[in-house]
């Protein structure tokens, strides 16, 4: 069927790039979808084709509203286009032979004349043409501006009309160098023309291209780097990325083992019917949510990243059936109900303040652990440390992390360091590696979204 | 083409004959619902129907059904729901009955073979009568897949159903088939028209809205649920129905915890007319709010602004004060 393998026409595949830009997510299925979407109808109602295309791309009230701002955009300039196009072919098609021939000089004679003659619809052509030509839609990020603006008059012939300018000065001819001056005044109007077209199109291809950007980076920052400024959005996208996991682990999850009988249940459920088995019951497992006990050391240098995984953490809690923190730097304590109470920004500091920003010490603050609430770990526990593990040299008992492994149900550290620098100077982090099932260089928002992954994955 | 199409697809051939065929089954469509409903029936693709409650999605499958005359299939939607209830299950009763009371006549099926390969072959024989479409019980989805002329599907609040349903449903709407592993895979004889709904009570997954076309229906506006109204509740006065249409509107800029929706603007106009209003008054509208308002707090906020909303009103429609 030819509806299907169509292949999009160019304006719609153009659009579609369009559409990437504003950040709508079109996948390959989804062209292929809107080119015979836009077969069944065509180009001309627009107010169809709108939502025809709206109902194939946009699949949120964001990406609507996206969607619509996109369109409008892509279709009005499109519509200028295609009528300057339409018109100028009557007076311009031997111009535009020529110009196919001769290149650059074909070209740039077109373009003196048509800066004399001043016509704007044709030069407003001829800029679209050459912003085709030199894949204006590739553009992505505001430094490219000048690039695409220069390649875009280069290919309207700006070379030569300079020639034919310096020649015309060079005459010496009170006419000639009227002309250069004229030409050079349009020339100047042009360069602008052409600098605002670029950045309109730079608004169309590449807006959500460049949030996008800044979101990986950010993703992938080290998390002690990260500027005041940027912390805003990182709240933002922890509270994305929380939600996502959120949503996949959230449920106490059954599953039903499929083609194990539940005998003794089987039986209890048929009483009724002297034991004939007319309604079987299947094994089921239960899935349980993780506790977690988190100890984040909040002392200089770990600080930022342990900001992270609290507030990670707690925009999970509905995945989580019981969460308790703990901060500790010199000594240790619990700041769940901080946290409870106060919005999480706002907790953070409060705790920073009553503990933060000491030396730590690992071995006292596990002693203090071991003291006050060692009797709450149950063997399903699951105990998050993140820390350095550089205790200044002070003793890091190892002895109650290791009964803190055999109490819980497991023990996973967090190291901001990178692993070559586990070991070295006050690092203790490989004396008390063999107690934890998992250790795991962690400090930016990617690593931290893994780990926690694992961690709802493994209670699955 | 159309002679290739069963009778009841007939007339989709054109957005506005999708229009006048769903208001001649009393539902007025504006026109991205119209074109959702032509692009799916053309692209074969299932539509998602977002939006808040009561502003007509589950209307809209059944219109289309009344409209097309095909069988409407409902599956609502709920957590837990699992194949067995929404595709098939295997009549375990039955099977169960069938074997007790054939089990007198294995003799003379077995016959006279002394060695036990020997029966075994001779059961063989009988294949596997007891899984094979006897004793299937179709659920709702298989049910759409065998209708001889097609159907509509409606899968009702799908953001109720859990994470692996909804994998589940993937084989079904992108290509109209099930597999049953005893039986085959059953592709659709007609592919149904399907629509699902949700509430949007939790983000649906990127693999199932894709293989939709997502229709977003909001609140009307006021000319649009003006025409709902009077198809819906024929014979009402037409400036008691620009009256309650302003009032419904600038009901749903205030900021309650549950906006009416067009549902409950039609309840009200049937309350409004059966009590022969022809004029809204301040105290009319206080008594009957609680048709429009279903929250305690919601009534409250808006009772103290009635008096002002209903002037409004009756100015919009040009009633003499």
């Amino acid at each position: 069927m030819s509806a299907t393998t169509a292949s999009a026409s160019e304006p719609l595949r153009r659009f579609l790039q369009v559409a990437r830009g504003a950040g709508l997510r079109v996948s390959a299925a989804e062209g292929i979808d809107a080119a015979r979407a836009v077969q069944l109808i065509g180009f001309a109602d627009r107010t169809i084709l709108k939502d025809s295309l709206g109902l194939i791309l946009a699949k949120t009230p964001e990406e609507k509203a996206a969607y619509d701002e996109a369109f409008e955009l892509y279709f009005k300039r499109d519509d200028l286009g295609a009528a300057d196009e339409a018109e100028a072919p009557a007076g311009g098609a031997n111009n535009q032979v020529v110009a196919g021939e001769g290149q650059g000089d074909g070209q740039g004679q077109g373009l003196g004349r048509l800066l004399e003659q001043d016509d704007r619809a044709a030069l407003a052509t001829e800029m679209e043409k050459a912003a085709r030509e030199s894949c204006i839609e590739n553009i992505r990020f505001f430094t490219q501006k000048n690039l695409y603006a220069r390649r875009i008059l280069d290919k309207m012939g700006l070379r030569q009309v300079e020639r034919d300018m310096e020649a015309l000065r060079q005459s010496g001819t009170p006419e000639g160098l009227g002309r250069a001056q004229f030409l050079e005044g349009r020339l100047d109007q042009l360069r602008d023309s052409v600098r605002d077209f670029v950045e309109r199109n730079l608004i169309l291809f590449a807006r959500g291209e460049t949030e996008k950007f800044r979101e990986e980076l950010l993703k992938s920052a080290r998390l002690s780097n990260l500027e005041r400024r940027d912390l805003d959005r990182m709240r933002v996208l922890v509270r994305q990325m929380a939600k996502k996991l959120a949503a996949r682990f959230a449920k106490t999850r059954r599953r039903r083992l499929r083609g194990q009988l539940d005998i003794r249940r089987t039986m209890r459920r048929n009483m009724g019917w002297g034991g004939i088995p007319f309604i079987t019951v299947w094994k089921q497992k239960r899935i349980e949510k993780p506790r977690v006990m988190v100890l984040c050391d909040v002392s200089g240098s770990v600080a930022p990243m342990s900001q992270f995984l609290l507030m990670f953490l707690y925009a999970l809690n509905e995945a989580l059936s019981d969460i308790r923190a703990f901060a500790f730097a010199g000594s240790l304590i619990e700041v769940s109900d901080i946290l409870e109470s106060q919005p999480v920004e706002q907790a953070i500091t409060k705790i920073m303040e009553t503990i933060g920003f000491g030396s730590s010490n690992f071995g006292n603050s596990f002693a203090d652990f071991e003291e006050g609430w060692m009797k709450d770990v149950t063997n399903k526990t699951t105990i998050i440390i993140l820390g350095d593990a550089r205790g200044n040299r002070t003793d890091p008992r190892t002895d109650i992390v290791a009964r803190m492994s055999e109490r819980s149900k497991r023990i996973i550290w967090l190291n901001p360091e990178y692993k070559s620098a586990w070991g070295t100077g006050d690092s203790d982090m490989y004396r008390y590696a063999p107690f934890c099932n998992m250790v795991t260089v962690c400090n930016t928002l990617r690593h931290l979204e893994r780990a926690i992954a694992d961690i709802l994955e493994d209670a699955a | 083409m159309n002679d290739a199409l069963p009778p009841g697809l007939a007339p989709l051939d054109s957005i506005e004959q999708v229009d006048q065929g769903l208001s001649a089954a009393g539902y007025i469509a504006n026109r991205q619902i119209s074109t959702a409903i032509y692009m799916a029936h053309h692209l074969q693709k299932p539509i998602l129907v977002e939006g808040p409650a009561g502003v007509g999605k589950t209307e809209l499958a059944k219109s289309v059904a009344s409209w097309m005359k095909l069988p409407l299939i409902r599956m609502q939607c709920y957590e837990g729901l699992d194949e067995s209830k929404a595709l098939y299950e295997w009549k375990y009763g039955k099977q169960l009955l069938y074997t007790q009371i054939l089990k007198d006549k294995i003799g003379s099926v077995i016959g006279d073979s002394d060695n036990l390969s020997t029966s075994l072959t001779k059961l063989h024989a009988f294949g596997d009568i007891f899984f094979s479409k006897q004793f299937l019980e179709p659920r709702p989805l298989l049910r759409a897949l065998e209708e001889p002329a097609g159907a509509v599907l409606l899968i009702d609040e799908i953001d109720k159903s859990d994470q692996e349903f909804e994998a589940f449903l993937l084989e079904i709407l992108s290509d109209f088939q099930v597999t049953i592993p005893e039986i085959g895979t059953v592709g659709a004889i007609v592919p149904p028209i399907v629509l699902l709904t949700s509430n949007s009570t939790r983000d649906l997954g990127d693999a199932l809205k894709r293989r939709c076309l997502h229709l977003h229906i909001g609140f009307p506006d006021e000319k649009l649920e003006a025409r709902i109204i009077a198809s819906r509740v024929p014979g009402i006065d037409e400036r008691l129905l620009r009256q309650l249409v302003s009032f419904v509107q600038q009901l749903r800029a205030l900021d309650l915890k549950k906006v009416p929706s067009v549902s409950e603007t039609i309840d009200w106009a049937k309350v409004l007319v059966l009590l022969h209003t022809s004029v809204l008054s301040v105290d009319l509208v206080r008594d009957t709010l609680n048709v429009l308002l279903k929250f305690e707090a919601d009534i409250e906020a808006a009772g103290k602004q009635i008096a002002g909303l209903t002037h409004k009103a009756r100015a919009d429609a040009g009633v003499p004060a």
